[in-house]
């Protein structure tokens, strides 16, 4: 880390070329992350176990796409395009979020016969927050200073998230013998995915030498010990570290899934960029 | 310059008394302590907001709500509107009349001072008892959650404390 850097202002951030380029880079991974998740959430409308469920995932997913737009605002603040074209006009291979909030939620289409899988809803949802918290305590340390503050003001609203999910996961966990199953499938399933979270891609050193954010494997290690020790209070066996991944959402490589993604959130807007609604 | 020296912030102040919650139409931004600050410069005005939830989607209307009231008032030139961070709103910046309000309109005001971490107790809004459940932690906005009163057996929403 460079000791003791600290920007103040977007203008301050623009003044420094290398900076600017690994807090770019950082500012897509976190807004990407969160866009992408919040979509696979909002597919889920309506077709939730109940209809509480259905009120309380699209006040998160919407929650969540807000924390996307507030990232995006950062990147059009630095100079990177306007907030709404960067989150719709991006080729799939130009998004930086992690593979794992990109797989489809199963099977089928969710305005025809969708097939989704409830048990990958949870556990995805729940680890990936997991891994978000994680993420913002660190940023809140971050040497961006408008990233540190927005960082702490999410933490108070990722809490409120990461009690709904420890709740369906104590209840999966605990439910039945096949709630129990579909869990440890699902698990099994997120963790083939769940090392590009910790993964910073290419620019991942510049990001850490400038203090935006603390080493991947810190990260990975306070983000494996949560998890672990959730994990095992649940009774889900645990599955030791996750292998990295051959490719990574963090250099641009995504699945078939992400491309579908892209092209239903931004069909609105391609047609039509000055809709409202 | 006499009529510039008639604009004070107190009279912004009071404009944005009238500007309400989009959700909660009973209580005003001001007494839900999201008006952070007002300056005014030449007749122009700027306002500080602090929003309660970052990813709340009610912001572009508290913005245009905002500018449509205080460009109202006499001898102001230009409103400009700022969502701020820093500070952080919390539920502890609710007035006491922004907090009777709620109550009044069904929803159970946040506790005071409360720990993050820590589930908090809810006492009806109808009948102040507190023998309540929590459904859904989430309810139709993300800062409020949906209980059910076992004691006059009504549902009502509550202010998640943060």
């Amino acid at each position: 880390m460079v000791e003791g850097i600290r920007i103040a202002t977007a203008e301050e951030a623009k003044g420094n070329e290398q900076y600017l380029t690994a807090l770019q880079e950082l500012l897509f991974q976190l807004a990407d992350d969160d866009f992408v998740l919040a979509h696979r959430g909002s597919e889920w409308l309506g077709l939730a176990p109940h209809i509480e469920e259905d009120v309380a995932f699209s006040s998160i997913s919407q929650d969540t796409m807000g924390h996307s737009v507030m990232f995006y605002e950062m990147l059009e603040e630095l100079g990177a395009g306007r907030a709404d074209d960067l989150a719709h006009l991006r080729s799939p291979d130009e998004f930086r979020n992690a593979i794992l909030v990109e797989r489809a939620n199963g099977e089928g289409h969710y305005m025809e016969d969708p097939q989704y899988d409830w048990a990958y809803a949870i556990v995805r949802f729940y680890l990936y927050e997991l891994f978000k918290l994680v993420r913002l305590e660190s940023l809140h340390r971050s040497s961006y200073q408008p990233l540190a503050v927005i960082a702490k003001k999410m933490m108070t609203e990722l809490r409120y998230h990461l009690y709904h999910w420890q709740v369906w996961m104590e209840h999966l966990a605990n439910g039945s013998e096949e709630s129990h199953k579909r869990m440890e499938q699902a698990l099994e399933k997120v963790w083939t995915d769940v090392a590009d979270l910790y993964t910073f891609g290419p620019k991942g050193k510049e990001m850490v030498r400038f203090g935006l954010i603390e080493g991947e494997e810190l990260l990975a290690q306070r983000w494996l010990e949560k998890a672990r020790q959730a994990l095992e209070s649940y009774g889900f066996t645990w599955l030791g570290k996750p292998e990295p991944m051959q490719s990574s959402g963090r250099a641009g490589q995504h699945t078939g899934d992400m491309a579908r993604a892209v092209a239903t959130l931004s069909e609105v807007y391609r047609l039509d960029p000055a809709a409202n609604w | 310059m006499v009529q510039q020296d008639l604009l004070t912030e107190e009279i912004i102040w009071k404009a944005l008394q009238e500007v309400k919650d989009p959700e909660i139409p009973p209580v005003s931004m001001v007494e839900m302590g999201m008006i952070h600050k007002v300056s005014i410069e030449n007749g122009n005005v700027a306002v500080q907001v602090l929003p309660t939830f970052v990813g709340c989607p009610a912001l572009d209307i508290m913005r245009k709500a905002i500018v449509q009231q205080v460009q109202a008032v006499d001898s102001v030139q230009k409103v400009t509107v700022d969502f701020i961070f820093e500070p952080a709103w919390s539920s502890d910046r609710i007035s006491e009349q922004g907090r009777e309000k709620l109550r009044e309109f069904g929803i159970a005001p946040p506790p005071l001072h409360h720990k993050a971490g820590e589930l908090w107790k809810v006492d009806c809004p109808y009948c102040g008892s507190p023998y309540t459940t929590m459904d859904n932690l989430f309810g139709p906005a993300a800062c409020r959650s949906i209980l059910y009163c076992k004691h006059c057996k009504n549902p009502f929403e509550a202010l998640k404390p943060i």
